[in-house]
């Protein structure tokens, strides 16, 4: 037995001392966050996307891989207000890399700097998927991603001081072409203003407030709760006397409900990115953008 | 007539006692009208603190989405201060509660056979592994308990309270947290993280029985009080190594009744893992575990058909191969997921084994006593639609060769091959309820063959559990 502990921790000793990467080791949770960090920290940083666009952020595993690649990041990127917590607090814990650890320099929640929408008023499960720090899904207001750029920015610059001048500069060019687009977006989307949609999940509290969207009813009857005959037969009443434009949809979830919908209300499907690698056309940060206001335009016609 | 003079006179000590009450009034009155004075003050107070605070707030929230505008976002300093003041954080003692966490589990079950003759023909009993009771039952409920100790542990605590109104310490332990370089040490009492199946608990099996190796060899899971401590390569796919020590009274341990110093048992294992491409991933593992049972009793019918106690003292140890294929279309097990798993055991035993060891028969005699038996079990869950899964299951222990040496004319080894079937369907409105139907045939013993079915229900409370790959 010994003999074993010894040898075993021989190896260990010997792998330990292999070199480091030069590069910042970037870990992020949901596809919008790894594509902001490559914006700002451009070869300077290795990032890595836990999930992808076609997953359901609320139903991820800690998998394998997933804990391999926080044992090395140096800096762990998430949403945040509970998104994350079936998976990311067991890949954090098995990792064991102390500095990506919650209060820690390494890890940083977006939420934390922008303004919760739908912060829930009473907390009780038989309410669904509830979070109590607001709704999470925060990445469709681009202002918010301004608002996650900044101390994301901040942050690298903390954790490789050596370049930190790099990251200023990138996030002044970012932030730049970010708010000339934002303004483009906002001046191509203004006729969206006060139309009125139908939702599959609760994910677009942000994208609303935004564009100034009117959501009349979501196709889940309650926050992660599948749809229900039910339900959409009581969506599909409602649509009659309070009409909607459009049936919007994230990329990852099922078709049924909202062409259930769509058929019988007639009105169109709009089937959004949701973020970054949802679409061939929403490749960066920009193209996601550029495409969902694209698709609402299209689907409002 | 006294009824009439007792009427009248309560009527009179009434009548006495109405001004006294109007004259308390008039001076309760004027203190309770200031006290409302003052409360009304006070609460008005109060109204102009919570409006001034509530504008200042606003004015700050304001002033913070100013400061990312559509007009001048590039005037944005590199640290910007959160857009948001956080949340108060309450005070008081129980805002540092650990996440509290319950789980109620119950079932009905319907054997076809009397569960006080369950066993498994050839391998040593190990306790407490039968079915369960027939008809309704609770399950063991848990109580889970969670939170960061301090910046250098991590505490868990989970008890299991018994059907029988015990409580049981499932685990107890703490985890260093604050090791750099992929180290992470665990003491206490824990789920060995031998296998796969080992360290997870009851209400995150698929089934709602352990696989019959872990039952036979395992007596359930193997749990050690002790230390672990595993290492994470830095490596991009999943490289992990881990060693334990413990007292090693967990089956196929024993308590070590002459009180020694030292280690009990020890194990130690590896796994890797990865991802195949975004839909497939994998995790493979080994282990050996190595234990000093001393003693270790159990009841056997011998060849002469009388129950015999034996008492074994020796070396047991046994190696696990076990794996875990998972299947989500484009990464999203949201509607639909494949699951398959499998692992093998070996189990070797040497030492001396006491025939007769409490004398009942007369005949006590000790004797060298080898055995290596194994047996495996492959199980694969599909999910077909979202909330709704079957699975399969299939078990199969080989008996293996046991050589009783000096015992042989006692003892007799057998050549039955234990196997088990089931089948499962479930429902998961949530995350935190499932509804489970199993169906199972166990064949376990020569011309025992009992039918099962199993109605079984999960419910989760509290804190958001994170279940593990």
């Amino acid at each position: 037995m010994k003999r074993y502990v010894r040898s075993f921790l021989g190896l260990g000793l010997t792998l330990l001392a292999l070199p480091a990467l030069a590069a910042l080791n970037v870990f992020a949770s949901v596809p919008e966050w790894a594509a902001l960090a490559e914006e700002l920290g451009g070869d300077q940083v290795k990032v890595y996307a836990a999930t992808n666009a076609l997953q359901d952020p609320h139903h991820v595993e800690a998998k394998p891989s997933l804990i391999a690649r926080a044992r090395n990041a140096d800096l762990v990127i998430a949403t945040g207000a509970e998104l994350e917590v079936g998976w990311l607090p067991l890949v954090l814990r098995q990792a064991g890399n102390p500095r990506v650890q919650p209060g820690q320099p390494g890890y940083l929640e977006a939420t934390a700097f922008v303004s919760m929408l739908e912060k829930p008023l009473r907390l009780d499960r038989a309410d669904g998927d509830v979070h109590p720090a607001g709704n999470p899904h925060i990445q469709l207001d681009p202002r918010n991603i301004a608002r996650v750029a900044a101390p994301l920015a901040a942050r690298l610059a903390d954790l490789d001081p050596a370049n930190a001048a790099y990251y200023q500069a990138r996030h002044k060019a970012f932030s730049e072409r970010w708010s000339k687009a934002v303004a483009q977006w906002e001046k191509q989307a203004a006729s969206l203003r006060a139309t009125a949609i139908v939702v599959h999940h609760n994910a677009f509290a942000y994208l609303n407030a935004w564009l100034g969207l009117q959501q009349v009813a979501a196709l889940e009857p309650k926050p992660g709760i599948d749809p229900t005959t039910q339900h959409l037969s009581a969506v599909l009443a409602l649509l009659q006397r309070q009409p909607a434009r459009m049936v919007v949809r994230a990329a990852y979830q099922s078709d049924r409900a909202s062409q259930w919908i769509a058929e019988r209300a007639k009105i169109p499907p709009v089937v959004l990115p949701f973020t970054v690698g949802g679409d061939d056309s929403a490749r960066d940060l920009f193209g996601l953008f550029d495409d969902t206001i694209q698709r609402l335009q299209k689907g409002s016609q | 007539m006294s009824r009439f003079i007792q009427m009248s006179s309560a009527f009179a000590l009434a009548l006495l006692s109405v001004p006294a009450i109007a004259a308390a009034s008039d001076a309760e009155l004027a203190e309770v009208q200031a006290q409302i004075q003052q409360l009304k003050q006070s609460y008005e107070a109060r109204i102009e603190a919570l409006d001034r605070r509530l504008q200042e707030a606003e004015a700050r929230s304001a002033k913070a989405s100013a400061a990312v505008p559509a007009a001048s976002p590039a005037a944005l300093p590199v640290a910007a201060a959160p857009a948001v003041t956080p949340a108060a954080v309450s005070a008081g003692n129980s805002a540092f509660n650990p996440a509290i966490s319950a789980v109620l589990q119950g079932a009905y079950i319907n054997q076809s056979k009397d569960p006080d003759k369950y066993a498994i023909a050839g391998f040593v009993p190990s306790g407490d592994i039968g079915p369960g009771k027939r008809g309704f039952s609770i399950a063991e409920s848990e109580l889970g308990f969670s939170a960061n100790v301090d910046h250098k542990f991590f505490g868990n605590l989970i008890l299991a309270l018994t059907p029988d109104n015990n409580v049981e310490v499932e685990e107890a332990y703490g985890v260093f947290t604050a090791l750099p370089g992929g180290v992470t040490p665990k003491f206490g009492r824990f789920l060995s993280s031998v296998g796969y199946l080992n360290d997870q608990h009851q209400h995150a099996w698929d089934f709602y029985d352990a696989p019959l190796v872990y039952q036979a060899f395992f007596g359930g899971q193997f749990r050690n009080d002790g230390l672990q401590v595993r290492w994470l390569a830095p490596t991009d796919t999943y490289l992990q190594f881990g060693a334990e020590i413990g007292d090693g009274s967990s089956f196929p341990g024993s308590e070590r009744s002459n009180g020694r110093n030292g280690i009990g048992g020890g194990a130690l294992h590896a796994h890797v893992g990865g991802d195949i491409n975004v839909s497939n991933s994998w995790r493979a593992g080994l282990s050996w575990l190595t234990l000093r049972p001393n003693e270790r009793t159990h009841t056997e019918i011998d060849r002469n058909g009388n129950p015999a106690q034996l008492e074994f003292s020796g070396r047991s140890q046994v190696a696990i191969a076990d794996f875990v294929w998972k299947y989500a279309p484009k990464g999203n097990a949201r509607e639909t997921n494949l699951k398959l798993q499998g692992e093998y055991f070996w189990c070797k035993e040497r030492g001396d084994l006491r025939y007769d060891s409490d004398g009942a028969l007369g005949l006590t005699n000790t004797a060298k006593n080898t055995s290596r038996q194994s047996g495996f079990y492959v199980q694969g869950v599909y999910q077909f639609m979202p909330e709704w899964r079957v699975g399969a299951r299939y078990d199969s222990l080989d008996p293996g060769r046991v050589d009783y040496g000096g015992n042989a004319d006692y003892l007799s080894a057998s050549s039955f091959n234990p196997r088990r079937y089931s089948l499962m369907f479930d429902y998961t409105p949530s995350e935190f309820s499932r509804f489970r139907i199993q169906y199972q045939q166990s064949r376990l013993q020569p011309d025992f063959t009992d039918n099962i079915l199993f109605v079984q229900y999960i419910l989760t409370l509290g804190a958001h559990g994170a279940h593990s790959y």
